[in-house]
């Protein structure tokens, strides 16, 4: 288990990078913190004439807040978003979906933006930019392209980013204070890809559910946005009864898969199981509840 | 550019020099380079943890780091843990506490409690297993590891 | 912690001393095998068949050849010309060699091997290899294997039948005939192994001059090893060196399986000229090292209404892979003298086939077929008392073997040596408080919660005799005049003292982590009144300078019994001489002295006393002060040997293993109704291995076994899909349960010594991996019982149990 040989570029700015990128036309991979492109270069599945290690581009590892947005470099490790108390205090959100990233040392080199551009339909951060209606900033050689999870997620493991574009930047638009929010899922053992995952994110106006964000994780090729779940909240108010209804929706909506860990079925009954799980604790949370 | 190259770190607060393929994995240019063998292969793909090594101080997996990405850093070893002769608490307390049988998860089992401890000085119980389902033990089903976790934790607390 | 400790039987002995071993590992100063240093070693990089079941066509290896770095490819038609087919334990036609010569029959297996300056530039030229494959049909249920229009692996066996016994002890006939209840069930037992962290590890080096081939590897034996390797390699014993490492990364019996690739890396050493390193890469591992069999059992009991078991009947299928590798077939027959428990029933019919399908290779693993046997028969005993409306604690207790009936014959030959179950028992269930544990069940269950508890008990055998495996073949087949038969369980130590008055102890074993360094030197320091400072144990392994059989190893839970005996032997037989020489000097009789405190004393404790230190410095130093007829050198080696290893008899009865332990286990769990999760509440485990030497380090063992087989029950399984492919190629996939996973285990002791050992040690090695699977499904399906749902196959993953809950509320709705 000995990656095959590869070219190796540690361009300094993005530019650089870009340009090591285009050199290669679509044969060159990027190398962030490597937690899953290094098993696949060691077991040879990826091949890739060349690396474009982006680990010293310090231009690409930033937590700002701006305008009611959280912009994170795509190279910021998972353990810098654990350990932030910006994120905490602002995205409570990301703070729990981080903590059940891998284990604490494939989070020391693991990124968000490596995270994201792997597109692994089990994985948590695709579930948390899709609900928090994120966006991601793809560079290359024709300027920057800004898509929503919608037009980022394609299938599994596949993104629409270009071979010669690098995301740049994640951006995370802040929830109102008093949401409620949360991220339950199942998984085989602690630190596991989960079977399921679910993203809940409640916004209120008074006692109404102004609007509902349900998305699910491994139930899908992407993660799946919940339309039909969140709408039941949003007319039927936030109550066990509604919860449980959107529950059975969310249910309905997935198209999970089967393998060795879940059957589809099984997948398809654990989303309505962490739904409700999930919906419960979010609104618990409400207005700072616990 | 796939030739060899140099590269200086400090490992275990040595500098060091090595003239490596980019290919080559750090556990590979530990072991076989710096000749430091206490660090263990395990599997190759980043899941049972017997390769972490701290890397600027954070345990990382040296299985799925390049050799030539820690130039310029500071990495410890298991070798490095013992300062002068004297065992570290952590080495301590699974010496006492039957933290290891085979002892080849072990390098990993230390550097991984070792960074862990630093963030949560005062961890629970649940919280350690956590933090340990990091590294894979064959031997030892983890419960002399545990304790011997629990045991460190105080030590390393009041040595602050 | 309910943890008991153990009376102490010595000053050191039964203490739970910090082990010797534990400074080089927590320093990362061990020596395993990949950290040995060596000159010009070249590495190996292995080809392996992506098709489960194809004929090989032909291989180019040309490019490969011209590949950076490459000195050498081996290939099949290598092995068909320099090497022969490894012996194997049944009489079918099977010819397994190193590399696959004709076909591939599992994926994984070797095809060619590349040897290069590194293992980057080894792989690099296995990408060069090209390989024409026939592809053929693949077959990997063993049920289905047997079936006529099944592909047969094997042409010149004719069948995937490697081998078929019928063994039938007492009358079953009559049994079922007279039985008042009758119960049936078909049990499923998956594919799992104990993956050591430490992959195998293989270097080998030829010396054209000498002849000989050095060969320093992370096996266990030398065992049989030693044996199969230079007959396949056409080598006489004494040109073959094997060296163990002084370290070694686990194994639980999954490194004896390790010697096709000695071969293999010999025959690369010999055929490029240069040292030869093989580390099995994780892929490697899960793809072709070894694992348990995957079972499917059909079970039967006869019993009378007030639970009293009548006679049972096994027929099981045990799917050895592609070929059937030394020591299988013990999957079926290791536990032979045991194949009724610590149960008193007398009528057994036993059928069982040995299958060969497109799947991996199996071999011993931890609890080496105990974990099966034991599953079937405490999930029977569940099933009667749930058909008698017993209490499952009460089916057991009116089974058991008396305490007062051991040693005890077994229909099968076992004769347990030492025991008392009922006690054992019934500590397990006080420990648990299991009245208690009844009564919030009631509780749970009137809440609508799913809360189960499961009993398993067996007995725990330990230290094979080697005459088991002949069960295989036929006694007509036995009885030839050219049959050679097997018996016998032995291992040797040496203990000396050096010049200045320290001891050195030698051991023929190889440990994997067991601690044998320190329990040796307690053992030692009791028996010369030392201490364990005092005493240097050397464990490591070379064929060529210490003294071994080949029984000689660390498997089966040798140590604790045989290893430990020899030591004490040699210890006895070292200080009879002291002894013998200081009367010499003081020319009294022998029998006036006395051995106290490292010091040879008068019992009159009047005169001088001799310590160790003076009379080895006189001994060595001036050998003229000998006694007459005392061979200079203060050493002594004990060879301990079982004598109640015997060859089968011509009723296949055997006595399989050399002491019998014993296990009770109570374990309480909740099942989430929502997700089909368990989660472990209370794990009771008590053990009777005899003498314990080192507490510390019985209950490490125990607390490892434990967790071993409820990988098994739960989490691990090496899943193949219909065409033979491998679904769990990675530790992704590989589920190994991790610290959050390991519950919290309760542990108890009884002592019932060993009347056959000489420190009443038996072994614990395998402890509760043989146990685990039948109480976590024992424990399950108690839990589920208000929906029917029974487990019957392992392991419990949520997918599948959440299936069945789903089945059972279906039929209830
Ligand atoms: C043991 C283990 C357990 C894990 N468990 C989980 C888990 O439970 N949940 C989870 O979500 N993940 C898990 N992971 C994966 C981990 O989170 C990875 O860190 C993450 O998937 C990839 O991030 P990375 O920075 O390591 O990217 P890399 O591995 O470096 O790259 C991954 C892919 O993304 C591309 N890429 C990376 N960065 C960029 C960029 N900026 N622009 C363009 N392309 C880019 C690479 O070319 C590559 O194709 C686990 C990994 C391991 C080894
Ligand atoms: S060898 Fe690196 S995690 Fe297993
Ligand atoms: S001590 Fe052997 S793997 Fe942990």
């Amino acid at each position: 288990m000995k990656p095959a040989p590869f070219e190796y570029h540690v361009p300094t700015t993005v530019e650089e990078a870009l340009a090591h990128l285009r050199h290669y036309g679509g044969e060159a991979k990027v190398l962030a913190g490597g937690q899953s492109l290094m098993p696949l270069l060691n077991f040879r599945l990826s091949r890739p004439a060349a690396l474009v290690d982006i680990n010293r581009i310090g231009a690409l590892s930033y937590i700002e807040e701006e305008n009611g947005t959280l912009r994170l470099g795509a190279l910021t490790r998972q353990r810098a978003i654990e350990r932030s108390d910006v994120v905490r205090s602002r995205l409570p959100l990301l703070t729990e979906a981080t903590a059940l990233v891998g284990h604490l040392p494939i989070r020391t080199r693991g990124t968000i933006g490596g995270s994201l551009a792997h597109a692994d339909p089990s994985a948590e951060y695709p579930a948390v930019l899709t609900a928090l209606e994120g966006q991601v900033v793809a560079r290359g050689a024709g300027g920057e392209r800004i898509l929503r999870p919608e037009e980022f997620f394609r299938t599994y493991l596949t993104t629409t980013l270009g071979p010669d574009e690098i995301l740049t930047e994640v951006r995370l638009p802040i929830p109102p204070p008093g949401s409620g929010w949360a991220f339950e899922e199942f998984s085989r053992r602690h630190g596991d890809f989960a079977l399921v995952g679910i993203a809940v994110l409640l916004l209120v106006e008074g006692t109404r559910c102004a609007k509902a964000r349900l998305v699910a994780a491994g139930a899908g090729p992407v993660p799946a946005r919940l339309r039909g779940a969140e709408e039941i909240l949003e007319r039927d108010g936030l109550t066990e009864q509604s919860f449980e209804a959107a529950a059975a929706r969310a249910a309905e909506l997935v198209e999970p898969d089967s393998d060795i860990h879940a059957s589809a079925a099984f997948r398809r009954h654990l989303t309505r199981v962490f739904t409700l799980r999930a919906l419960r604790k979010a609104a618990r949370r409400i207005h700072g509840g616990h | 550019m796939a030739g060899p190259r140099t590269i200086h770190l400090t490992v275990n607060g040595a500098p060091r020099e090595g003239w490596v393929e980019p290919r080559k994995l750090l556990v590979d240019f530990i072991r076989e380079d710096l000749g430091l063998t206490g660090t263990h292969v395990g599997c190759e793909h980043g899941i049972c943890g017997a390769c972490t090594v701290l890397v600027n101080g954070e345990a990382a997996r040296s299985c799925l780091m390049l050799a030539v990405q820690a130039a310029g850093a500071e990495v410890l070893t298991v070798e490095g843990l013992a300062r002068d002769g004297t065992l570290h608490p952590l080495q301590e307390a699974f010496w006492e506490h039957h933290g290891l049988q085979c002892g080849f998860c072990t390098p990993g089992m230390l550097l991984t409690a070792c960074d862990f401890l630093k963030d949560n000085p005062s961890p629970t119980e649940a919280e350690i297993r956590e933090a340990l389902s990091a590294v894979l033990c064959r031997c030892t089903g983890y419960q002399g590891i545990i304790k011997a976790v629990q045991a460190a934790a105080p030590k390393l607390r009041d040595a602050r | 912690m309910g943890t008991v400790v153990v009376g102490t039987s010595g000053r050191w002995v039964g203490r739970p001393l910090k082990r010797v071993e534990d400074p080089r590992l927590l320093t990362g100063t061990g020596t395993f095998v990949d950290d040995l240093p060596f000159q010009n070693v070249h590495h190996a990089g292995i080809l392996r068949s992506p098709h489960a079941h194809a004929r090989i066509l032909g291989i180019d290896a040309s490019a490969a050849l011209k590949a950076l770095g490459v000195v050498g490819v081996i290939t099949g038609a290598d092995a068909e010309a320099l090497t022969r087919p490894f012996s194997v334990g049944v009489s079918a036609p099977i010819k397994y060699y190193c590399l696959a010569v004709d076909k591939a029959r599992f994926v994984g297996e070797p095809v060619a091997l590349v040897v290069a300056r590194n293992r980057y530039l080894a792989e690099d030229a296995l990408d060069l290899i090209r390989v024409q494959y026939e592809p053929l049909p693949a077959v990997v249920d063993p049920e289905r294997a047997l079936e006529p229009d099944a592909p047969v692996l094997h042409e010149a066996v004719g069948s995937n039948l490697a081998c078929h016994r019928r063994l039938v002890y007492g009358d079953p006939e009559r049994a079922f005939k007279e039985a008042e209840v009758v119960i049936r069930e078909r049990f499923r037992f998956p594919k799992f192994g104990s993956t050591p962290i430490e992959t195998y590890g293989v270097v080998a080096r030829h010396d054209p001059v000498s002849g000989v081939l050095t060969v320093w590897s992370n096996f266990m034996g030398p065992f049989i090893m030693h044996p199969l390797v230079a007959r396949a390699l056409g080598l006489p014993e004494n040109r073959l060196r094997f060296i163990i490492p002084p370290d070694i990364g686990g194994s639980f019996g999954i490194k004896t399986s390790i010697f096709p690739y000695i071969a293999l890396i010999c025959l690369a050493a010999m055929k490029t000229g240069v040292p030869v390193k093989w580390i099995e890469d994780r892929r490697e591992h899960l793809l072709a090292s070894s694992s348990g069999t995957d079972r499917v059992t059909y079970r039967e009991l006869a019993a009378r209404k007030d639970g009293t078991i009548l006679g049972m009947r096994y027929r099981w299928y045990d799917n050895v892979g592609g070929y059937v590798r030394s020591p299988e077939p013990g999957c079926t027959f290791r536990p032979i003298g045991n194949w009724v428990g610590p149960y008193r029933f007398q009528d057994l019919d036993v059928e069982a086939s040995v299958v060969m399908t497109n799947k991996s290779l199996t071999g011993p693993n931890r609890g080496y077929a105990c974990g099966h046997l034991y599953f079937e028969t405490e999930r029977m005993m569940d099933l009667l008392a749930e058909r008698l409306g017993l209490d499952p604690a009460e089916v057991r207790r009116r089974n058991f073997i008396p305490p007062h009936e051991f040693p005890y014959r077994t229909p099968t030959g076992g004769l347990y040596d030492s025991g008392d179950y009922p006690a054992a028992f019934e500590k397990a269930l006080t420990l648990a408080r299991y009245d208690e544990l009844r009564r919030e069940q009631a509780r749970a269950r009137a809440e609508g919660r799913l809360f189960g508890i499961g009993l398993a008990v067996a007995v725990d055998p330990s230290v094979s005799n080697m005459g088991y495996d002949t069960v295989a073949l036929d006694p007509q087949f036995r009885s030839k005049p050219e049959y050679l038969p097997k018996s016998g369980a032995t291992e040797s130590a040496t203990v000396k003292v050096d010049p200045l008055g320290k001891v050195i102890a030698i051991l023929g074993t190889a440990p994997q982590g067991q601690g044998h360094q320190t329990i040796v030197a307690q053992i030692v320091a009791d028996e010369l009144g030392i201490s364990p400072d005092d005493v240097t144990v050397v464990d490591e392994m070379d064929t060529f300078t210490r003294i071994w059989g080949i029984s000689s190893g660390t498997y089966s839970s040798r140590f604790g019994s045989v290893g430990s005996s020899a030591v004490a032997l040699a210890a006895r037989k070292l200080k009879a001489r002291l002894i013998a020489y200081a009367a010499h000097l003081m020319d009294l009789p022998a029998e006036t002295f006395v051995f106290r405190d490292g010091q040879v004393s008068p019992a009159s404790g009047k005169g001088p006393s001799y310590s160790i230190k003076d009379l080895a410095g006189r001994a060595h130093w001036h050998t003229e002060s000998l006694p007459e007829g005392m061979e200079p050198g203060l050493q002594a080696t004990a060879v301990f040997g079982f004598p109640q290893a015997n060859a089968p008899d011509l009723q296949d009865r055997v006595n399989s293993s050399n002491t019998y332990g014993f296990i009770a286990e109570v374990m309480a769990v909740e099942v989430d109704p929502d997700t089909a999760a368990i989660r472990i509440l209370r794990y009771v485990t008590v053990h009777d291995a005899g003498t314990i030497i080192n507490p510390m380090i019985a209950e490490g063992q125990i607390y490892g076994g434990a967790l071993h087989g409820l990988g098994g029950a739960l989490y691990e399984e090496l899943m193949y899909d219909e065409e033979g492919q491998l679904l769990t190629g990675t530790f992704m996939d590989y589920l190994v349960p991790t610290a959050s996973e390991a519950p919290t285990i309760e542990i108890a002791h009884v002592v019932s010594p060993s009347p056959f050992t000489t420190l009443g040690a038996k072994g614990l090695g395998e402890s509760s991996s043989m146990t685990v699977p039948a109480v976590v499904a024992n424990a399950v399906s108690d839990a589920l019982a208000p929906l029917g749902v029974r487990i019957n196959e392992l392991p419990v993953t949520p997918t599948r149990l959440w299936a069945l809950m789903e089945n059972a509320r279906g039929a209830k709705r």
